[in-house]
């Protein structure tokens, strides 16, 4: 049997409140429904999260490695950019 | 009988159908249509091990109730030993008993009891593979040609075994008319979105002597059991 015909989608977890949905993995699935299915159990079962988006995978448009100098290389020599040019106060503990 | 030996019975005959439907669902691994699949079907399989552990124990020592009992001794409704057959027979019949354990186990957790604190926990699982079940029927029920007849076929195969899950268990003191009619609404509702028609005739076969809940199984029974217990029998006592 293939699952070739099942699209691929992209699974998203919220490991818990506060923090935002982070890339999780992929996984294929009939619709949405069943994916977000999947999804719980393929990445939430040890308690890895409160909250799940599925995206189906033709929907992201990602950056193409061809253009990954132009778009990534300026920003390699600017360390201004960095806020690492100013003193830290004493007693700042998390900054 | 005392309330101690009751509550043996019911934890006895729970506990057993836990324990065989994880079996038969854990045939799947290796086997299943799809990866995804193989997962989820794996996790209500180990959800369902994990309450016949808790009900077994209530009963006596699970691992001797698990592996050193005769087919004859064994509780679980006939339902659940049923060989997965194809695809759609095991969505069936998880569709049956999950409907069943589902309304069993909020009932029970609702009313104080020996199993209330168990009940808690499991259905919220059972809900799950309720959800699981019902979303596959309507999927292959609604889906091709093909899925839509095997679907079919695998309903009315297993609807002669739905009557059992309704007879009175001692222990368990629910009102089951009441289960039964929720279950038969339900079951009803999701086949009918599915495009399925509701299996006609009867509910239980015709032997008289009762079924899985008096130790009488269906021919697989046995296959299934010495392959279940094969392993702790040739090294009895065995540990990891």
């Amino acid at each position: 049997m293939t699952n070739t015909d099942w699209p691929l989608w992209e699974v998203f977890v919220r490991s818990r409140r506060g923090l935002s949905h982070t890339h999780a993995g992929s996984l294929h699935a009939p619709d949405a429904e069943f994916a977000l299915r999947n999804a719980r159990d393929l990445y939430t079962r040890r308690g890895e999260g409160v909250s799940i988006w599925v995206v189906p995978s033709s929907a992201v448009t990602a950056s193409s490695p061809d253009e990954k100098d132009p778009f990534f290389e300026p920003s390699a020599d600017k360390p201004y950019r960095h806020p690492t040019f100013y003193e830290i106060p004493e007693g700042v503990k998390h900054l | 009988m005392t309330t101690t030996t009751h509550t043996h019975t019911a934890a006895l005959a729970l506990g057993d159908d836990a324990l065989v439907l994880s079996h038969r669902l854990g045939e799947w691994m290796g086997h299943a249509p799809v990866l995804e699949e193989e997962v989820a079907l794996g996790n209500i399989a180990l959800d369902l091990l994990g309450q016949a552990r808790i009900l077994l124990s209530m009963a006596g020592d699970e691992d001797e109730l698990a592996y050193l009992r005769e087919e004859r001794a064994f509780r679980n409704l006939q339902l659940v030993e049923q060989p997965g057959g194809d695809f759609a027979h095991t969505i069936a019949r998880q569709l049956y008993f999950s409907t069943y354990q589902h309304l069993l186990y909020a009932r029970l957790a609702s009313v104080e009891g020996p199993f209330a604190g168990l009940a808690a926990k499991a259905v919220k699982e059972v809900a799950y593979h309720r959800d699981h079940a019902e979303q596959w029927t309507l999927r292959l029920g609604d889906g091709t040609e093909e899925s839509h007849e095997r679907m079919q076929r695998a309903c009315t195969a297993l609807w002669r075994f739905t009557g059992e899950m309704f007879a009175p268990l001692d222990g368990l003191d629910l009102d089951l008319s009441e289960l039964e009619s929720a279950w038969l609404e339900s079951v009803r509702s999701v086949l009918e979105r599915a495009g399925l028609a509701v299996p006609e005739g009867p509910r239980t076969g015709a032997w008289r002597a009762g079924a899985g809940r008096q130790g009488l199984h269906t021919e697989s029974f046995g296959r299934m059991l010495a392959e279940m217990q094969h392993l702790h029998r040739s090294h009895p006592g065995a540990s990891w």
